[in-house]
């Protein structure tokens, strides 16, 4: 135990001594977390528009009205002919542009059909698709306003409500993902890259030739980065409560249960590379491509598993952090509790046990 | 019992065979040196008897013990102090030695008598870093290192290789005194000069052990007549001297060449007058004792 917790110390000393490299570590949460939460952002807000008005009536005043008053555009301009929607397009001073035909009230109340065009810049699909839907909720809104004046007796209304995050807010969606891949950076790659270079310094091999458990010594290698795991942990958790505004819906003990077990799958894998690998720069290789690549893009933090083909969701499914994400999904947003995370943590126990299982087989007491 | 004892070794990398069947013993006590080229096998030698690596053939035994069956035990009674500097750069001196110490299961201060005269002389920079210590001090760090925990067998695997002159004299200094604690000590090394104060060697190249003896021993096992000559121009004295047809071998040996001529000839003489006409004035030869260099270059042409 003594020898154990020299080396955990000796462990610590190598960390705190390699300043840069703690910056980046306890950095990285918070930068990250900020960038998403702040400059990176999927959700819409003021984006610019342009009206075509020319009938200029109570409707289509109102519509405008009501597209003002709407966090999500700003209204920068209207125009007097169709013929500057080109050059505003070109210019980039709007993303979508909304035109009335003429006499729109008019024609709407003689025929029954109000006519408008919504031409939205699609070079972001994305940031289209949603425009062009807020816009039409926007005229739908307006829609039902006309048709309560008008008593008509069958009204069908389809009232969509968005259930967890109903200002659809990126930070649900981020925060969870932000934590797998942070602490699979530092539990997986750091932990490979800490065992791997005493290898390539020689110290490995006069380690060996000591009593210390080989085992032992990658156990104790662990620890600090066990622990600044839960450092980042903390920082983030708290960057999204109080900076982002994301509450633990759930419960914060199922929370940490379940991000303690997702550490240790990443310490595991960490484990695994370091026992088959022998330069820093391989363990690196392997920890970015293999591992964090996959956390960014199938682990369903970018983009949504359903939506990948059957072959890519296949291959999601051996991503821990995948399970991981939907796990703090459940708990942070959804509220759920133990019985809503059940499934992942037995997938990720069970991942430790194989990854250990692996790791000791081909752990190695000697050089070769 | 021997301190190591070994018979029948082999190790192939890939194709390369880096070992071809080695065996020898060590006493308890003895100060046995591995003399050899770089490349001669002598760190996969290291490497099977503190248990870091298989052999493929042979067995090896440390203080009685497998290297196999037994590598647990054998790693806690032998000490390893390996050719590249291994120690922790960014830990200071005092950080090592305790670090050492702990995973040794022992303390500095226990076993402080045995490493007293190393450790003193780079105590003063215990505070230092590792990797801020000249080549000289850094060996004394690691000599320490591999001595705290009292080792029944220490290996070192070319502790010298890097080391200033001033150095190096120091260091077998230490050895010699370690060698009073009872310590059976392996050390291997390319300096040929560094044998004679072993108490006995192994000569090695190209994986085999070519003779085992005392350096004396191996000396007087010298037959050949051996001459040294000195010239002026002695890149072009070597050139010559090999073309004379008398010439059974000639090596440069810093500033002198020592030659040895085909059928045991008694004299010289045919070669001064040869080198003469040559154009390199009046040349010399003085009949010298050969030395562990000569020993080595005469077993390795055969």
């Amino acid at each position: 135990m003594k020898q154990f917790l020299a080396f955990v110390r000796k462990e610590i000393y190598h960390i705190m001594r390699d300043v840069r490299t703690i910056m980046i570590l306890l950095g990285i949460p918070v930068i990250q977390i900020i960038l998403f939460g702040f400059a990176i952002s999927t959700e819409v807000r003021n984006a610019e528009i342009a009206i075509y008005d020319p009938s200029n009536d109570a409707a289509t005043r109102r519509i405008a009205e009501q597209i003002e008053t709407s966090s999500y555009f700003n209204i920068v301009k209207y125009i007097s002919s169709p013929k500057e929607i080109d050059q505003l397009f070109k210019k980039g001073e709007v993303s979508i542009v909304l035109v009335f035909a003429d006499r729109f009230r008019e024609k709407m109340l003689h025929t029954g059909k109000g006519e408008i065009q919504i031409i939205a810049d699609a070079s972001d699909p994305n940031n289209a698709t949603s425009l062009t839907n807020y816009l039409r909720g926007i005229i739908g809104v307006y829609q039902q306003e006309l048709m309560k004046e008008q008593k008509v007796p069958y009204q069908i209304t389809s009232e969509v409500k968005l259930l967890y995050n109903p200002q659809m807010k990126g930070a649900y969606n981020f925060v969870p993902g932000v934590l797998g891949m942070i602490l699979m950076l530092i539990c997986a790659m750091m932990t490979s890259i800490a065992v791997v270079r005493e290898k390539e310094m020689g110290t490995m091999e006069v380690l060996l030739v000591s009593p210390m458990k080989p085992l032992l010594i990658i156990i104790a290698k662990a620890v600090p980065y066990f622990l600044l795991s839960c450092i980042n942990l903390t920082t983030v958790l708290l960057l999204s409560v109080f900076v982002l505004d994301v509450p633990v819906a759930g419960s914060l003990f199922w929370l940490i249960t379940v991000s303690l077990v997702f550490i240790f799958v990443s310490l595991s894998l960490g484990l695994l590379v370091s026992t088959i690998t022998e330069s820093q720069m391989i363990a690196m290789l392997i920890s970015g491509m293999v591992f964090m690549l996959p956390v960014v893009l199938l682990s369903g933090m970018m983009f949504p598993v359903e939506n990948m083909p059957d072959f890519l969701q296949w291959i999601s499914l051996a991503i821990p952090a995948r399970w991981y994400i939907a796990a703090v999904k459940d708990i942070m947003i959804k509220g759920l509790g133990f019985e809503g995370i059940v499934k992942e943590l037995v997938i990720l126990s069970g991942m430790i046990v194989f990854l250990l299982a692996v790791s000791l087989k081909k752990f190695k007491s000697r050089l070769e | 019992m021997k301190a190591i004892e070994v018979k029948g070794l082999k190790k192939k990398y890939r194709k390369t065979e880096a070992i071809k069947g080695v065996s020898f013993e060590v006493d308890k006590g003895e100060l046995f040196g591995i003399i050899g080229p770089d490349g001669a096998g002598k760190t996969t030698l290291f490497r099977i008897l503190t248990t870091l690596i298989y052999p493929d053939e042979g067995e090896a035994r440390v203080e009685g013990l497998d290297t196999i069956k037994d590598y647990k035990e054998i790693r806690h009674i032998v000490g390893y102090m390996p050719g590249r500097f291994s120690l922790y750069q960014d830990l200071s001196v005092e950080e090592n030695l305790t670090f050492f110490a702990t995973v040794f299961n022992t303390t500095i201060k226990e076993n402080y008598h045995l490493i007293e005269d190393i450790y003193k002389q780079i105590e003063p920079f215990k505070r230092r870093k590792a990797g801020k210590l000249s080549g000289g001090m850094k060996q004394k760090l690691a000599l320490s290192c591999a001595l705290i925990h009292k080792p029944k067998v220490l290996f070192l695997d070319e502790p010298t290789t890097g080391v200033d002159p001033v150095s190096r004299k120091e260091f077998w200094g230490m050895l010699k005194k370690l060698k009073k604690e009872g310590i059976t000590i392996i050390v291997s090394t390319p300096y040929m000069d560094e044998a004679m104060l072993c108490d006995r060697i192994a000569l090695i190249s190209e994986g085999e052990i070519m003779k085992i003896n005392s350096p004396e021993g191996i000396i007087d096992e010298y037959d050949s007549r051996l001459w040294k000559i000195r010239g002026e121009d002695m890149h072009r004295l070597l050139k010559d001297v090999r073309e004379y047809e008398g010439t059974e071998s000639c090596y440069a040996f810093g500033d002198s060449l020592h030659i040895t001529l085909k059928g045991g000839e008694e004299s010289i003489g045919g070669l001064e007058k040869f080198a003469e006409e040559k154009g390199h004035g009046k040349i010399r030869g003085e009949e010298i004792r050969a030395n562990i260099e000569d020993c080595f270059m005469k077993l390795m042409k055969k």
